[in-house]
């Protein structure tokens, strides 16, 4: 089943669990995840439900450039990874 | 608004100051390394208090706590309902909690893209108010400072339940008297002199950077504008721009006199396209007769090589009309303990000021 990995960074602000669901795409992965801890679905989408302009998803080592509907279609042995884009100071 | 307790919302966390004798320090920090952009100190008698997080890569969140500050927990954040297709205007997307202020049991967050929510239970839930985000005249609204126009400033009058203030920037000054049912413009005497000269007049779209209220006094309200300095003594019905401010009349910050609503502080920056005190010297202009006169304070402030600029929400005035602080964009804080005549620097290492607060 595809497994969901979030960064530790942000364990720092809320509980960030390793996730394996039988979802079909990245959003649904996605909602498997936030099912489990509510609070993140605040950290990884903005209000529309959209991927947040700082965070990035990569599906089994690819980035994923569609940030609105995050239908990525996911594999039965998919690894997703969930972390922040670098920036600031 | 306690005078021996201030907040400081910085971009690298909150600190909280106690004075002690005359001397201010640091007694807690609470989130080192993130940046907290507003503060919600305890009103008399409480301790519950709010801090608003604008966390680089995962939004705002706004944190609560019961004892204040020692202890904190995350509350809801202020959420935009689904934006309908096409809807004209900046994205229905929280960027940042700009404004936070209580009254009457009700705590309002005004935000940067522009939306005011309102919260009934500190912070649980919050409620955009529609009457104001449904406005036609929002989409003329633009940004001063940020890509997207925001609430800046929420002037509640003290004794009237349901009469709220707000300052934009860039949309003027709206007021409700009926608990945000209704809302009309109040920037009517404003000129911004940057815009097309068919628009200088207009009210919606007048960059009124900071707008406060005397608390004594509620009709009594005064404006850092771009375009310089103005005053209302008719509870915003018109404004009047004071002239003959020395140095300079751009800036952001304004703080008025609690019980005194002739005496106000402003801090002057040069000009909107050189934003530093003027030939590098901080100082604080002074008003104690209702802007027909300035004086100019600088004992205690540096008076060479100071690039520092009081943001907005930079500058604060105690209950008691004579204890200020003042922080900058580059770490700098300052305070007074005797209504500005004489300025001590608490730190000049702190990291990038947002707010300073009383309470």
């Amino acid at each position: 089943m595809p497994r969901l990995f979030f960064t530790p960074q942000l364990a720092r602000f809320t509980a960030t669990p390793e996730v394996e669901t039988s979802a079909l795409t990245l959003r649904d992965a996605l909602e498997a995840a936030f099912a489990v801890n509510p609070q993140l679905r605040g950290y990884v989408l903005d209000d529309q439900g959209h991927l947040r302009a700082n965070v990035v998803a990569y599906v089994d080592g690819r980035r994923c450039q569609e940030r609105v509907l995050l239908a990525d279609p996911l594999r039965a042995d998919s690894r997703v990874h969930v972390l922040q884009a670098l920036s600031g100071g | 608004m306690s005078h021996e307790r201030a907040w400081i919302a910085t971009k690298k966390g909150l600190f909280e100051l106690r004075l002690r004798g005359m001397q201010w320090t640091v007694e807690r920090i609470s989130f080192l390394g993130e940046p907290v952009t507003m503060v919600l100190p305890p009103a008399a008698d409480d301790k519950r208090m709010l801090a608003s997080l604008t966390t680089g890569h995962y939004g705002t969140k706004v944190h609560a706590s019961d004892d204040a500050g020692v202890s904190w927990h995350e509350v809801a954040t202020p959420a935009y309902p689904t934006q309908p297709e096409g809807a004209p205007g900046p994205e229905w997307k929280l960027v940042q909690l700009w404004s936070l202020e209580q009254a009457h049991g009700a705590v309002w967050a005004g935000t940067l893209p522009g939306g005011l929510f309102r919260s009934h239970d500190f912070g649980r839930s919050w409620q955009l108010v529609e009457s104001l985000w449904q406005r036609p005249e929002r989409l003329e609204w633009f940004g001063g400072g940020y890509p997207v126009p925001g609430i800046h400033s929420i002037c509640p009058h003290p004794t009237r339940k349901g009469e709220v203030l707000l300052g934009i920037s860039c949309g003027g000054a709206w007021i409700t008297r009926d608990d945000g049912v209704s809302w009309a413009l109040a920037a009517t005497g404003m000129k911004a002199n940057f815009m097309p000269p068919e628009l200088a007049d207009n009210p919606n779209i007048q960059d009124a950077h900071r707008v406060v209220r005397c608390a004594a006094a509620p009709d009594h309200l005064w404006c850092q504008h771009h375009g310089g300095v103005w005053r209302s003594t008719d509870n915003a019905g018109s404004w009047q721009e004071v002239e003959g401010v020395p140095v300079s009349s751009f800036g952001f910050a304004v703080a008025v006199h609690p019980r005194e609503p002739d005496t106000a502080w402003f801090v002057p920056a040069e000009a909107d396209q050189r934003r530093v005190p003027v030939q590098g010297a901080m100082v604080v202009n002074r008003t104690r007769d209702g802007g027909r006169s300035f004086e100019t304070l600088r004992r205690g402030l540096p008076q060479q090589h100071a690039y520092d600029l009081v943001y907005r929400h930079g500058l604060a005035v105690a209950d008691d009309g004579r204890h200020l602080l003042m922080g900058s964009t580059t770490g700098g804080l300052w305070a007074s303990t005797d209504a500005g005549q004489e300025w001590a620097s608490v730190s000049l290492h702190l990291p990038p000021i947002f707010a300073v607060r009383f309470g």
